[in-house]
């Protein structure tokens, strides 16, 4: 995981759901994460896609990604550039598969009131840092489990690495 | 300082005493999947081990495409047959069977004192039977077939108490849509909750199951009800093993307790887009309707049925009525009942057990501009289909008794 990074930022309201990240008409076709990626945000901002770039961060209100466990609503979001997805609060699940997918989800409900759409925010993974234009803001550093998962780019190389 | 149920589960599966916050790894009694088994095999391919580590603690029930409406469902289905044969899994569950969170616990899977995970987010349901469960992601699953094991954090408990008696227009799924527009979708967040007091011990087994598979649209980790007779009755030759019951400490901490009396509730209607946009149904009655779903694993069971069945008896839908009943064990029993007769007699279709169009993927998708009132669980955009579209969330009575003038009206009228 790269430690430290600068993005710009798509900022969102509260409880995005799973529904509007990745419409549940697709979660039973097959598709590889790069096809998972055009369907990112598709019922929230339909032109998301087009407009994103790589190592764009997401920053919501509270509860995002609740509903359904959908893995591909994390899996879409990173591989449609999000290099990391801060907010207010996650719903479990997805807070889940966001670290399983190898994409760190970081609470912050004052950084996400300090950050405005659009803005390019830094990130610093191992001072537990976000700087934005209106301050800085620290988080606490993630327990051991999901530092080592995050480490491996996922929770399925993090599995590998342990067999 | 006394421990809460998960607090318990948790520790026994861990081995030693463990606090909420804590993160474990433990070993699940029971991973579900579904459809979504065709996509874990394949991740599960890519960890590199040849074999499920503990075939027997696997359950697939197909459930979510059934059957398959298009080439891609087809292919996916055999995919899954392949895998459970080449893994030799015994618990495989196929299209003939019906919405996994019903036919895993009409199996005997779900039991008290049981740790149960799946990839589908309303696993939380089989905590009406006294056991923790709780959704995960695909490749959350692929790993516990690979290793038996994954990481949790012990949740935080709150406690719900559910005291007063239920009018007759009021069912579990007015109750507890009313908590959840109270507390909110996040004001479970992370949090196992435990639902008691006087309503909730009067419930049967599948009326509890509504409260906790509700327990997912408040973000809760898992839902509870503490075990007593009913749950053992239910039980009595359907265990499919050896169980304890656990239960809270009396002096155990919860976050937070709260208590709710539900005598004089209205019924409940959740509106478009989220599930704690609540109403009681006085507040949109006259919407007009063009879909009625009764169905889902929220509010597809037996009590559900015999509730619609009641107020359809000898009346005519205007509204395109679906029914759905949730196992082909219900529908069978619905059958010996003669609710299935009030339905076709009534203008209703009903259709094979399985999710149906509650995710928007056959049997009963939306146009732009319409609308549904639904006894699922979810009203999110989208979410049956169409983003122009509109999904109104109720209670079985309530959406029988729309269904028969085309427009959102009080059941009271029917009973």
């Amino acid at each position: 995981m790269i430690a430290k990074f600068t993005g710009k930022v798509w900022k969102y309201g509260d409880n995005i759901n799973t529904d509007v990240i990745f419409p549940g008409k697709y979660t039973y076709q097959k598709m590889e994460p790069e096809e998972m990626a055009k369907h990112a945000l598709e019922d929230l901002d339909p032109g998301f896609t087009s407009k994103v770039q790589e190592g764009d961060i997401l920053v919501a209100g509270k509860n995002f990604g609740m509903g359904s466990s959908r893995e591909q609503a994390a899996v879409a979001v990173k591989y449609a550039g999000i290099k990391v997805i801060i907010a207010k609060s996650f719903a479990r699940i997805y807070f889940r598969n966001a670290i399983n997918a190898g994409m760190p989800a970081i609470k912050s409900p004052e950084a996400v009131e300090a950050i405005e759409n659009g803005e390019e925010v830094t990130i610093d993974m191992a001072k537990g840092e976000i700087i934005t234009a209106n301050g800085t803001f620290t988080f606490p550093p993630y327990p051991e489990t999901v530092m080592e998962i995050l480490d491996n780019n996922g929770l399925i190389n993090f599995i590998k690495s342990k067999i | 300082m006394g421990k809460t149920f998960v607090e318990k589960l948790m520790g026994i599966k861990a081995g030693k005493e463990v606090c909420a916050s804590e993160i474990v790894s433990i070993q699940p009694d029971y991973v579900l999947s579904h459809d979504n088994a065709a996509a874990i095999s394949n991740t599960f391919k890519k960890i590199g081990v040849d074999k499920v580590k503990f075939p027997d603690r696997v359950v697939i029930i197909l459930d979510h495409e059934i059957p398959a409406p298009k080439e891609s469902s087809a292919t996916n289905h055999k995919e899954i047959r392949n895998f459970v044969k080449e893994q030799g899994i015994k618990n495989f569950y196929d299209i003939n069977n019906g919405i996994c969170h019903q036919v895993l616990v009409e199996q005997g899977f779900a039991m008290p004192g049981k740790l149960i995970v799946g990839s589908d987010s309303h696993t939380t349901t089989y905590g009406a039977l006294g056991a923790m469960s709780a959704g995960i992601g695909r490749s959350e699953v692929a790993a516990i077939w690979a290793t038996g094991e994954l990481w949790f954090q012990v949740p935080e408990t709150l406690k719900i108490v559910i005291n007063g008696k239920m009018p007759n227009y009021i069912t579990p799924k007015d109750i507890v849509l009313y908590v959840i527009g109270q507390i909110k979708a996040d004001g479970a967040d992370y949090q196992a909750v435990e639902f008691t007091g006087e309503a909730v011990k009067a419930m049967d087994i599948g009326e509890r199951m509504v409260l906790t598979n509700m327990a997912a649209e408040m973000g809760a980790k898992n839902g509870y009800v503490p075990p007593d007779q009913v749950t053992l009755d239910y039980l009595e030759g359907r265990a499919k093993g050896e169980f304890e019951a656990l239960y809270s400490d009396e002096d155990a901490v919860f976050s937070r307790v709260l208590e709710f009396d539900i005598s004089e509730i209205p019924p409940s209607v959740a509106k478009p887009h989220t599930v704690d946009n609540y109403c009681g149904i006085e507040e949109v009655a006259g919407t007009k309707i063009d879909q009625a779903l009764i169905g889902t694993c929220t509010n597809g069971r037996l009590s559900d049925l015999e509730a619609a069945a009641r107020i359809l008896k000898g009346q005519k839908v205007k509204a395109r009525t679906l029914v759905i009943p949730a196992s082909w064990a219900v529908y069978k029993e619905a059958m010996k009942q003669g609710y299935l007769e009030t339905f076709i007699d009534a203008g209703a279709m009903v259709l094979n057990p399985g999710c149906g169009p509650c995710l928007g993927a056959h049997q009963g998708v939306m146009a732009p501009g319409e609308v549904t009132f639904s006894t699922a669980n979810r009203n999110f955009k989208g979410r049956m289909g169409c983003r122009e579209a509109d999904i109104y969330l109720g209670s079985p009575l309530a959406v029988a008794a729309s269904a028969i003038t085309g427009e959102i009206t009080h059941p009271g009228r029917f009973l």
